[in-house]
């Protein structure tokens, strides 16, 4: 079992999805059922393979790479097949994979217009390669791959099963996201080719692409300007996919138009492929660009913060509301990262985690409401407790959760975030910090202003007249099995927050090591 | 007579005839003359053999280049001007490959148009002709009389559609530019030839080298040749004449045209670089840098406003011209930039040209039924041919550099080879191409739009029936396409062999 899962289990955690993929592609497209079926079936063995990983997993070293695998890829430029685990990234795989079935169950019934089922499922499967995909890739290049690959099934996603404004949000989404990562490359290639020389087993002295070794050169010997150019490239290419303000504008748009289900595996999932940018390699590879950057970083976050906030407040769709509020949260995810601490960069992951189920949580509600109401305009609804009392609950729940009520799972990736600017690496100015803290602390009134005024007007009062005579069905079979998994998993987060942070812990101070805080 | 001309010059000696190197060259010289005779002794119900024949020529030249390969020795005739080596072989065998595909794209075009269907295929022969004597030839005289043989074909190609006044237009329009383009380039030639007292690039080499480098006649000669080539690949400043031919010709040809003669203008182009003019790096260098950054730039924005599918891949041709351009811009920067940009130019043409024969053929299987080029007429295309519109999708985001599809990698060699010689230069280019590649998505992506999210503008939905000739095409290149995106090596291997050839020729 350890064999097999150390040889195989990563790879097949990624390509399994594609394997269910070509299978539907062979299943004509009228057999909706079956492509249901198999796309489940698929996301399912993912999971399992997944639960055997997190079973196997060494966690008293989580600093150390497990389940590793290095072939070679593309031999000319020593670009390799390097994939491994370690306790940055186990959190979100493990998150990805859950929601991926998540997804597809709530799926089961209502799929957005133009149906099309086999379409839609095998672009979710796809997307799930990408993102697990992403994860795991241990070389540069082979990330970028992968971190490109999830653009195109969100794309087509968007663009044909989204709203009115589809065809719009869709292009901003892929031409913000192309900008950065086209940027990106060129600091991939210039820490390729600035790094110094490996021996390759049969090829002599070759540039790399692995992210462990670059780590370990941490941009020694580089000039400071160029050091601060290449993270500037790095910090464009994952700063747009966070988003951070004020690159941010095409968040709102994707996930007002994107289908339900594209909105939870944005929010859940795609949002993190940034940050995790950020704590993978900018920050372990430049250690001294991150150094230079984290004040920018840090005052883009929480401007982020209260910009998100304040936006939040002036929105008149639900959807686009929380859309907001996803862009004030990865600003206190992004604060915790600027302070380059150990305590920080914890409270980041959980924080990516935590928003991840939070917000996934409120984008289905969103969609079970619009799908109910077939409005999301806040006006129009109301009294959500008296119709569907348990969707209204839920949605109180959410709301809670989402503000960073203790005891829940928003609290430990907010909190600690915002109390690890008080102390921000060696280095940086512990002023500015410390002004980053009171005004991210800000935030958190804001929020907590603006998700329970939504949750007054949509959950309580009467029903709007408009509603008033209509029978509005509660929750469905689907949304029953579906948003469980992720309630219980607020709730016991929020209970036992070590959980995560007892995994990420090791692997965040190692890849620290050169910051020297 | 003439032997006694021979007799008296004494230092005349027949040249080595080595059969196996010239083999690929005289199939293809002996299937254009059946071709010809064919033609004229067979009657009009059975001009198909000509298609069929042409299409056996091209693949039987192709049993050569493999023998070739496998003997795998550098074979140098007639005094260095002709060399096979590992470049020519993969150039060589890229134009056969892209002159069968043009073969089969044709095939149900002409037939079922009225058009002179053996005279066509007799043309597309000796075009290819040229290409694959391009690849070889390392000598002032035979890379002009290759380039000839290739383009006055290309003008009656062109202007196959006759009794129409686009097809007049294209034709004329590429003849006229091209024939000015051939003058600015023989004239250039000249003042080479007249300062190094050879024809041959490895002597011009030497000679450019040492002494005539200080000669300010020898840039202008430089300059002169690259201009002429700069023409038959439409960079800009000198690509006015591509959207109007490419509009007018005949799709086929005009995928011809986009993919094929202008490979050979950028193999002619490496030949001169790296062999004949490679002491001059220091001229070259900004002069392809402003010529790419313009192509690039010019052709993406006027890209952005095109409504007709044909004119779109016209400007998005000249893009792409100016993406294969970029990496020489560091050429001689370093040993290791010279040959990452080498490796560059001939993974992006490689993988442009598959790829771009592959949506050419799915533009004409659409425009069979819509019976126009109008991006519009595109729309919902997905509902009914689903099978098309995700190869066109493939298609495109390969053409955009968006992995998993193969252009990413051809993007990707570009950008190493810019970065790699890490000057400031270099990475400004970088962030140029970083910035272009936005645009060009920007046009990919409405088409991509347009087929999956517009709805069918007259509402008839019945499924496009595909031509055998042009499904093998589609589905030939979406296989290349997933299969050189997802490993890459396909492609590299060969392109590092290729270009290392070129590099130790001098």
């Amino acid at each position: 079992m350890k064999d097999l899962l150390n040889g195989w289990g990563v790879t097949a955690a990624v390509f399994l999805p594609l394997v269910g993929a070509l299978v539907m592609l062979a299943i004509p497209k009228s057999e909706e059922t079956l492509h249901k079926v198999v796309a489940l079936v698929t996301s399912l063995a993912v999971f399992v393979v997944g639960v055997a990983l997190l079973w196997d997993f060494d966690y008293d070293h989580t600093a150390v790479l497990q389940y590793g695998q290095d072939k070679s890829w593309i031999e000319l430029i020593n670009a390799r097949y390097l994939v491994g685990i370690d306790g940055i990234s186990l959190p979100l795989i493990a998150l990805t994979m859950l929601v991926v079935p998540l997804v597809i169950i709530y799926s089961w019934d209502h799929f957005p217009a133009p149906h099309n089922p086999k379409a839609f499922l095998i672009l979710i499967l796809v997307l799930e390669t990408g993102m697990v995909g992403t994860f795991v890739a241990q070389d540069l290049l082979l990330f970028f791959v992968f971190f490109e690959l999830v653009l195109l099934p969100m794309y087509f996603m968007i663009g044909v099963w989204g709203g009115e404004q589809r065809k719009y949000a869709s292009l901003k989404f892929f031409l913000y996201t192309a900008f950065g990562s086209a940027l990106m490359i060129v600091s991939i290639l210039a820490t390729y080719f600035l790094s110094p020389k490996i021996a390759v087993a049969g090829q002599g002295m070759m540039h790399t692409f692995s992210i462990p070794e670059l780590a370990h050169w941490h941009g020694g010997g580089l000039a400071r300007t160029t050091t601060l150019l290449v993270f500037g490239g790095f910090f464009m290419g994952f700063g747009i996919k966070v988003p951070m303000f004020p690159f941010h504008t095409w968040l709102p748009d994707a996930h007002t138009q994107a289908p339900t289900q594209g909105s939870v595996i944005l929010a859940a999932v795609l949002l993190k492929l940034g940050t995790y940018g950020f704590v993978r390699i900018a920050i372990p590879i430049l250690p001294v660009g991150a150094k230079a950057w984290a004040p920018v970083i840090g005052l883009l976050a929480v401007i982020g913060i209260i910009y998100g906030a304040l936006g939040c407040l002036a929105q008149t769709d639900m959807k686009r509301l929380i859309a907001f509020s996803s862009v004030a949260h990865m600003g206190y995810v992004m604060l915790g990262i600027a302070t380059l601490t150990d305590f920080g960069i914890n409270a980041a992951i959980f924080g990516m985690v935590a928003h991840g189920l939070i917000t996934g949580m409120l984008f289905f509600i969103a969609g079970s409401v619009k799908d109910r109401f077939h409005t999301l305009e806040i006006k129009r609804l109301g009294g959500l407790l008296l119709q569907a009392p348990r969707m209204g609950w839920l949605l109180g729940f959410s709301v809670m959760a989402s503000l960073g009520l203790p005891g829940l799972a928003g609290f430990w990736g907010e909190f600690p975030a915002i109390l690890s600017a008080y102390q921000p690496a060696e280095g940086l100015n512990i002023g500015l910090f410390r002004g980053f803290m009171v005004v991210a602390a800000l935030g958190t009134v804001f929020a907590a202003g603006y998700l329970l005024w939504l949750l007054q007007r949509v959950a309580f009062g009467t029903p709007t007249e408009e509603f008033e005579d209509e029978h509005i069905h509660d929750m469905h079979f689907t949304d029953y099995v579906a948003w469980t998994p992720m309630i219980v998993l607020i709730v016991v987060l929020g209970i036992v927050p070590g959980l995560i942070f007892k995994v990420t812990n090791q692997a965040v101070v190692h890849s620290l090591i050169h910051i020297g805080s | 007579m003439l032997a006694s001309l021979l007799a008296a010059s004494s230092d005349f000696v027949r040249p080595e005839f080595d059969w196996h190197a010239l083999a690929p060259e005289l199939v293809l010289v002996g299937t254009i003359a059946l071709c010809l005779l064919v033609d004229v002794f067979t009657s009009d119900e059975s001009r198909w053999t000509a298609s069929s024949l042409a299409g056996i020529g091209m693949l039987a030249a192709l049993v050569p280049i493999l023998t070739l390969a496998y003997d795998n020795t550098d074979r140098v005739l007639f005094g260095g001007a002709f060399v096979v080596d590992d470049f020519s072989l993969v150039l060589s065998g890229l134009f056969l490959v892209a002159g069968y595909f043009t073969i089969l794209l044709s095939t149900n075009y002409i037939a079922e148009g009225d058009y002179a269907e053996g005279e066509y295929y007799l043309m597309l022969l000796s075009a290819v002709f040229g290409m694959v004597i391009m690849a070889s030839a390392r000598d002032l005289i035979g890379i002009f009389i290759a380039l000839e043989m290739l383009s006055i074909p290309a003008y009656l190609l062109a202007g196959w559609r006759k009794r129409t006044l686009t097809g007049n237009e294209a034709g004329m329009k590429y003849y006229l530019m091209g024939v000015f383009a051939s003058a600015v380039m023989l004239y250039g030639m000249s003042l080479i030839f007249g300062g190094t007292g050879s024809t041959i690039l490895a002597d011009i080499g030497d000679k450019v080298n040492a002494n005539f480098m200080d000669e300010p006649i020898a840039v202008l000669g430089i300059i002169f040749v690259l201009i002429g080539f700069a023409f038959k690949v439409s960079a800009v400043p000198f690509q006015n004449w591509a959207p109007d031919t490419y509009e007018g010709a005949p799709t086929p040809v005009t995928a011809f045209l986009s993919v094929a003669s202008k490979t050979a203008g950028f193999v002619a182009i490496l030949s001169l670089v790296y062999v004949g003019f490679a002491g001059q790096a220091d001229i070259i260098r900004p002069f392809i840098f402003i010529i790419a950054v313009l192509t690039m730039t010019v052709g993406n924005v006027i890209a952005l406003r095109q409504t007709n599918v044909v004119r779109l891949f016209a400007y998005s041709s000249v893009a792409q011209a100016g993406f294969i351009l970029a990496p020489l811009a560091v050429f001689g920067e370093s040993p290791q930039s010279s040959r990452d940009a080498l490796i560059a130019v001939v993974t992006y043409v490689i993988i442009y040209t598959v790829v771009n024969l592959g949506a050419f053929a799915v533009i004409i299987a659409v425009s069979r039924r819509t019976g126009t080029g109008e991006i519009a007429s595109w729309g919902g295309l997905f509902t009914y041919a689903p099978a098309l519109a995700v190869s066109m999708a493939a298609f495109l985001f390969a053409l955009g550099g968006i992995p998993i599809a193969a252009g990413w990698y051809a993007k990707f060699t570009a950008f190493t080879a810019v970065v790699s010689g890490n000057s400031p230069l270099g990475y400004i280019m970088g962030v140029v191409m970083a910035v272009n590649s936005v645009i060009a998505l920007g046009y990919y992506l409405s088409l991509v739009k347009v087929m999956f999210m517009d709805d069918v503008p007259d509402g008839d939905v019945t499924p496009i029936r595909v031509p055998v000739t042009l499904g093998v095409v589609v589905g030939a290149a979406v296989i290349f396409t997933l299969a050189v995106g997802i490993f890459p090596s396909l492609v590299s291997d060969l392109a590092e062999g290729a270009t290392l050839a070129l590099l130790t020729a001098r």
